[in-house]
């Protein structure tokens, strides 16, 4: 009894500190820098070069956050998280916003607190395996060894999976993706299995990459976004139209080349109220009217983001499937900016 | 007698024969091998079988050694060359040896700093290593830890240099109030060391410019520079913590006792990792919002909190080991406290610990790698994190990895020798 007092009045403390905290985006302008939450590294996605410059998909968004917030795509201090201290970082204030290939998952939205934005990244779970097995399902993989990453969704998709078709599998835990890799090469594992971004990024660091087949089957949604704590909505409204500008700039073919010219005005209305040439959507997200084109700016829309870090030119090699427009048959489909 | 046989015997040597060499067998290189490694047919089957199979790592591991690549900007470089061939792809370290010895933030034209406050350490620790060295040494390692944190952090010289006064003073405010009583004299001490850091920490947030080095966050500390900040840091604070903690826990005053045991038991019942975690994930619940609480001294308190407990256990053993004659000699000599524990107890207590304390110091050491499950970027952090992560480097591993094996291997390595040295200079065998 005393003891869930105790707990309660901590929470009841935890909460209190989290209502003082209101006001995110005038915590970030006062303090001239955003914290931005970000994976310790992964291929593609976010890691510090050789310079030590962060870079990345997930890195971009942050940048372009900071951007439009500060209008300088170097104003981020970036806050490295593992899978397990990600969400406790954010719960506390440490970050003021994610964005490290978080899953969009019903829990950590109601449960934990939390608002996704949005998401930048359509990703699903899939199976890689060697050549040689001569695997050609995932539902042949009866009795495997399966190396996966703890703490994540995918742990919990693949019990999922290997219920519902009634096989069994020997689970081989791990904790990052660069511990699966010397691993599922000298054969401690089977089959390994993560998101299918991660899944081509491994394959594509392999000696000999013909030797691995990726099995057609995704069993899992995997929507990766940025996310916010619940409760700071205005804070939130600018972490969500920051992405929905990356993606709305990428559709009506705004681009890091012709921003300038563009943001002097056009002929088409979207795009002026976007820039800020017309209207005074800056103003109501509490920004400068310029703040998507700083946005964009600070590495290009989405589909440049794309191309330069995870695209088919790069050592990653993804193609960009879900993640194209929804005018190319794709999932992205930015909301009206009006 | 003689005379009778000298007429017998046809011939009689007068002189020595010249010493032979032993047998073959019994001499130099073959005779030490037949002891040594032929010694029955169970050795030599055992030595047999150890030459093959170091035969067989110096064949497997030479090529990769000798075809290794140094110069290429990636791995897929590397191949390249190589066309299949063994051959380590040791240009990882060449190009990123800055980010595994300094982590990826700190600015590269400030890397002489840490360095320079390596070479000080090594020079400022050789007297309490050394004790036939000069002691006016000691007044450098004492300087050390302040000099150490302006090279390090950066940032004006007058804030170490404030709280260095605030311990002279302190010392002094001690040594003139001592005689009326010990507490008296830590209370003194105590209040003048706080109004000398209250009053400096204005001074020097004024004169923020005065010979001010680049500052540099505590978040932009990485690679092993790390692991040897926290390594130094945490043994040498846990030193006297655990010799205090082994003191209060053998004492007679039931408060301080109880504190001590359940402290040490507490700390002792739990993982480092569990309180790692503590220090990064859940005290940031704890705290204001906002609040900065340098991450790296969080860890330092945990890990030091966790390793003095453990010594102190280890001197606890020590203090158990000795004669209870020794403590009565004291009181018989009519020594206080704080006069036999200085004198008689704990050199000898200490003496008898050496071997587990440094059984701990080298343990702690290699734990502090364990901050890479918390997203610090130590050796091993940045090696599992950016590294293995970039586009260039995603696939080597035995290279970084025998690369982090070899470096700690060094530093754990010349602990134990010198604990080894340090025992046979002091002899704590009872002969």
């Amino acid at each position: 009894m005393n003891k869930s007092v105790f707990l309660g009045a901590l929470t009841v403390a935890g909460l209190a500190a989290g209502a003082a905290a209101a006001g995110t985006l005038d915590d970030v302008k006062a303090r001239g820098k955003l914290n931005c939450g970000v994976v310790t590294g992964l291929v593609g996605f976010g890691a510090p070069d050789a310079n030590g410059e962060w870079q990345g998909f997930d890195v971009a968004v942050c940048r372009a956050v900071a951007a439009a917030v500060l209008g300088d795509p170097t104003a981020v201090e970036f806050v490295p998280t593992t899978a397990k201290t990600r969400f406790t970082a954010l719960a506390s204030g440490e970050i003021d916003m994610l964005a490290r290939n978080t899953t969009w998952t019903f829990s950590r939205d109601v449960d934990l607190k939390f608002e996704f934005v949005g998401i930048n990244y359509y990703d699903g779970q899939g199976f890689m395996v060697p050549k040689e097995l001569g695997v050609s399902s995932a539902k042949e993989l009866d009795g495997a060894t399966i190396c996966i990453q703890t703490g994540t969704t995918t742990e919990l998709n693949l019990a999922d999976f290997f219920r519902k078709n009634n096989i069994s599998y020997e689970p081989v835990p791990i904790e990052t993706n660069a511990e699966a890799q010397p691993l599922y090469l000298e054969g401690a594992c089977d089959v390994y299995t993560t998101d299918a971004s991660g899944l081509a990024a491994t394959r594509a660091a392999f000696e000999n990459p013909g030797d691995h087949v990726v099995l057609p089957e995704i069993i899992s949604k995997e929507p990766l976004g940025p996310l916010v704590r619940h409760g700071d909505n205005d804070w939130g409204d600018v972490v969500r139209w920051t992405l929905n500008a990356l993606i709305a700039a990428e559709e009506y073919g705004v681009t890091s080349a012709n921003l300038e010219e563009m943001s002097a005005g056009t002929d088409n209305p979207e795009i002026n109220r976007l820039l800020g040439s017309e209207g005074t959507l800056g103003e109501m997200l509490g920004l400068s009217a310029d703040w998507a084109k700083q946005a964009i700016a600070a590495g290009g829309n989405y589909g440049e983001l794309f191309e330069k870090t995870i695209g088919e030119n790069t050592p990653v090699g993804l193609a960009r499937g879900l993640n194209a427009q929804w005018t190319d048959g794709g999932l992205l489909y930015a909301p009206p900016f009006r | 007698m003689s005379d009778t046989h000298a007429q017998t015997v046809a011939y009689v040597r007068e002189t020595m024969l010249p010493e032979l060499e032993p047998p073959a067998t019994e001499r130099g290189v073959i005779k030490w091998m037949r002891e040594n490694l032929f010694a029955g047919w169970f050795n030599s089957i055992l030595t047999i079988f150890a030459a093959y199979v170091i035969y067989k790592i110096v064949v497997g591991a030479l090529p990769w050694f000798a075809n290794g690549i140094w110069t290429t900007d990636s791995l897929a470089e590397c191949r390249e060359i190589l066309q299949g061939a063994t051959g380590g792809c040791f240009s990882v370290l060449t190009e990123r040896w800055n980010q595994l010895l300094f982590g990826f933030k700190y600015p590269d034209d400030q890397y002489w700093r840490p360095t320079l406050a390596f070479v000080v350490m090594l020079v400022s620790i050789a007297p309490v290593l050394f004790s036939h060295l000069p002691r006016k040494m000691l007044i450098l390692t004492g300087l050390f830890p302040f000099v150490a944190f302006w090279l390090i952090w950066g940032g004006t010289i007058l804030a170490p240099l404030v709280a260095l006064l605030g311990f002279v003073a302190a010392y002094i405010a001690f040594k003139k109030v001592e005689h009326q009583s010990f507490a008296m004299g830590l209370l003194a001490g105590l209040i003048t060391a706080i109004v000398v850091w209250f009053v400096g920490g204005f001074v020097s947030g004024a004169a923020s410019n005065v010979l001010a080095l680049e500052p540099v966050a505590s978040r932009d500390m990485g690679g092993f520079m790390l692991n040897m900040i926290l390594g130094t840091v945490c043994v040498s604070l846990s030193l006297p913590i655990g010799i205090c903690l082994a003191l209060g826990r053998q004492s007679d005053m039931p408060i301080i006792k109880w504190i001590c045991v359940v402290f040490i038991e507490f700390i002792r019942g739990v993982p480092l990792i569990t309180l790692l975690f503590v220090a990064n994930v859940v005290l940031a619940y704890f705290l204001p919002p906002g609040t900065n609480f340098d991450l790296i001294v969080r860890v330092i308190i945990m890990i030091t909190a966790f390793s003095s407990a453990y010594i102190a256990e280890v001197i606890r053993g020590g203090l158990a080991a000795l004669p209870r004659g020794q403590y009565e000699a004291a009181d018989s000599l009519g020594l206080d406290y704080a006069q036999a524990t200085r004198l008689i107890i704990m050199p000898q207590a200490l003496k008898i610990s050496i071997p587990g304390i440094v059984n701990v110091a080298v343990g702690l050491f290699k734990d502090t790698t364990l901050v890479s499950v918390i997203s610090m970027f130590d050796l091993v952090g940045m090696i599992r994190g950016p590294i293995l992560a970039s586009t260039e480097w995603n696939g080597v591993y035995w290279e970084l990895w025998g690369f982090a094996v070899f470096v700690f291997f060094i530093v754990c390595y010349g602990i134990s020798q010198y604990s080894q040295w340090l025992e046979r200079q002091l002899q704590t065998d009872h002969r």
